[in-house]
């Protein structure tokens, strides 16, 4: 028995994560720009599944409306660009961040009033709501026609120093790259702190945790929002990156890929969210190509998965490690 | 009379809307009552019977036949969808099983599209129904009245099925307790996958019935899923009289919605859903949760 590696797994754990990190840094200057663009893609729906992980894996809330949040993101950059001529990065997040919240607020003010399988249709409801918003409210949104961004922002840091160009794919990348790395220090965070640990209670007993003394409808919205506000900033990241979104992007389609991915990648795992968002987007990069059937491989998968391994990629993972370290 | 005239035709047409969406959410209602599973695929399966339908109605001409066979079909694959996948996940959880049925709408969508293209389809109304009555000045498709009339009959024939005849005593048991119903030796997994067949044969039953007036086309799916959840969930989740009343108001907001505020009608609904959900989360004949 090697005892320097039995000891720290924690620390070899550590050591991969950073290795992996420096990998991810050095893909923009090697790798061809078609794949720095499909990595920056999988990076920001990575956040997306991670921020549905927080309701889904952490609090036990199966939203299924959550592509609402991410619209409202990406749509408030967009409209606050087209109807505001508003193209300060500065102004826009904040604000983008701010409509999604607000959001999040309103629907899970009134779906959390329930519970289960009535929260997940009433979130299903409210995603389609807004999606027929959208579609309907055409001299905000430009209805079918979808919104555009425009020109793309350059952000001056440290003028004359240090230029970011939202334009180009190797510098937008390292944005979505810094930005999405922060965000899952902040989720690992939320996870930590006593609101997610309080959250972790509900998911296993709510009744228990109500009879401790916790607001228990006050922990889960906050959950909600939280959850709103990542949703909203992958959507914000997407508006920058794609430069133009539809209001498919907000419909039930959209907010059952993003399920597929968290359930692929492993519920309550964080990281295992963009596991499954990458292994989903190359594969649909994969298989466009050869046919027009995705929907019924998605929906295939997405059968797999759930009768044969609920914990997803990162559980089949544990169970072969597991099964290795035995040996 | 005179005064209420104009209304009377989006009245009888808010009717014959409200009677479809009974047929539909009362399978979705039935299904959760049973096995706590809210079926996602329900408006996959009415889909999936307004196309066959369709497809028998174009070959046969024969409208009553198309009538027949989708839900037989419809019923088939649900009955054989619910022994081969939903079955297994009884132990792990009704969340799971929720999840599946969502794949099965991506599924089911694919295949639509595969079968019978993106067009709109739609099936004509049987002969007999295809004409017009003068209502309050202005001409109204009997097929509507038939609509009501037919819906009528199916709601009372569901109740009778399932609040008065031992069939229903088997299903309700089941509902209440059961461990208890096993222990009296019924077979309670038998009688859930027939519950699920006949759930999806009622769904299916609506899609051809509503294709004259709906419409069929890739999408439709999701729509009505939409519009039966917001049903079930006004009315009070596997309640068969929420079903009922759920379905009239629905249908009847939506088709004034349609006709007075044309921009909006579409939030009417919704914000139904979400006055009850403040009044009484559990829907307007739901029993609250424990």
């Amino acid at each position: 028995m090697n005892s320097s590696v039995t000891q720290s797994p924690a620390m070899a754990g550590r050591y991969i994560v950073l290795a992996l990190i420096a990998a991810l840094a050095l893909v923009p200057f090697l790798a061809p720009k078609y794949m720095v663009n499909l990595l920056t893609e999988i990076l920001i729906f990575g956040l997306l599944a991670a921020s549905l992980d927080l309701v889904l894996g952490y609090t036990g809330l199966a939203s299924l409306g959550h592509a609402a949040f991410f619209g409202a993101g990406a749509y408030t950059v967009g409209i606050l660009a087209v109807k505001g001529h508003c193209t300060s990065v500065l102004a826009a997040v904040p604000a983008a961040l701010l409509v999604s919240m607000v959001l999040a607020l309103i629907v899970g003010f009134f779906s959390l009033r329930t519970s289960g399988i009535y929260f997940l249709m009433i979130t299903l409801a409210f995603g389609q709501m807004l999606f027929a918003l959208v579609h309907k409210w055409t001299e905000l949104s430009g209805g079918s026609d979808g919104c555009s961004l425009g020109k793309r922002p350059i952000i001056q840091l440290l003028s004359p120093y240090l230029t970011v160009d939202f334009s180009d794919y190797r510098h937008f990348y390292l944005v979505v790259l810094v930005t999405v790395l922060l965000a899952f220090v902040a989720l690992r965070g939320v996870v930590k702190l006593p609101l997610g640990q309080v959250a972790v209670g509900i998911r296993e007993n709510e009744l228990r945790v109500r009879f401790m003394g916790f607001n228990t409808f006050a922990y889960k919205l906050a959950m909600f929002v939280i959850s709103g506000c990542f949703a909203g900033l992958a959507g914000i990241l997407y508006m920058y990156f794609n430069a133009f979104i539809s209001p498919e992007e907000l419909s039930w389609v959209m907010s059952g890929k993003v399920l597929v991915m968290v359930i692929l990648g492993g519920v309550g795992t964080v990281y295992g969210s963009v596991l499954g968002a990458g292994t989903l987007l190359l594969m649909e990069n994969w298989l466009s190509s050869y046919t027009e059937r995705w929907l019924l491989i998605l929906g295939s998968i997405f059968v797999f998965f759930v009768l044969f391994a609920p914990e997803g990629l990162v559980g089949v993972f544990r169970g072969a490690a597991a099964r290795w370290g035995r040996k | 009379m005179s005064e209420l005239t104009p209304y009377l035709s989006p009245f009888l047409s808010g009717l014959a809307y409200s009677m479809l969406l009974f047929l539909v959410a009362a399978g979705l209602s039935v299904i959760f009552g049973l096995m706590n599973v809210a079926n996602l695929a329900h408006g996959t399966f009415y889909m999936i019977g307004g196309y066959i339908g369709y497809s028998v109605v174009r070959y046969t001409g024969n409208f009553w036949l198309g009538l027949l066979v989708a839900p037989v079909v419809v019923a088939a694959i649900g009955l054989a969808l619910e022994m081969a996948t939903l079955r297994p996940l009884y132990k792990r959880g009704h969340l799971l099983q929720v999840l599946l049925t969502f794949g099965f709408v991506f599924i089911g969508l694919d295949l639509v599209k595969w079968i019978w293209g993106s067009d709109v389809h739609s099936i004509d109304p049987p002969a007999i129904l295809a004409w017009s009555v003068e209502i309050a000045g202005q001409g109204f498709p009997v097929y509507r009245l038939f609509l009501i009339g037919f819906g009528l009959l199916m709601a009372i024939g569901l109740w009778f099925l399932l609040e008065r005849s031992s069939v229903g005593a088997i299903v309700r048991s089941g509902v209440s307790d059961k461990e208890m119903a096993q222990g009296l030796g019924i077979n309670i997994p038998a009688v859930f996958s027939c519950t699920f067949g006949l759930g999806a044969g009622l769904a299916a039953a609506g899609g051809v019935l509503a294709a004259p007036v709906l419409g069929l086309f890739p999408g439709i799916d999701f729509d009505i899923l939409i519009v039966t959840l917001v049903v079930v969930v006004v009315g009070g989740m596997g309640t068969f009289r929420g079903c009922f009343w759920g379905s009239l108001l629905i249908g009847q907001l939506d088709t004034f919605g349609k006709v007075f505020f044309p921009r909006f009608s579409l939030f009417l609904i919704y914000l139904a859903m979400a006055v009850i959900l403040v009044i009484k989360p559990s829907g307007l004949f739901g029993v609250e949760e424990q």
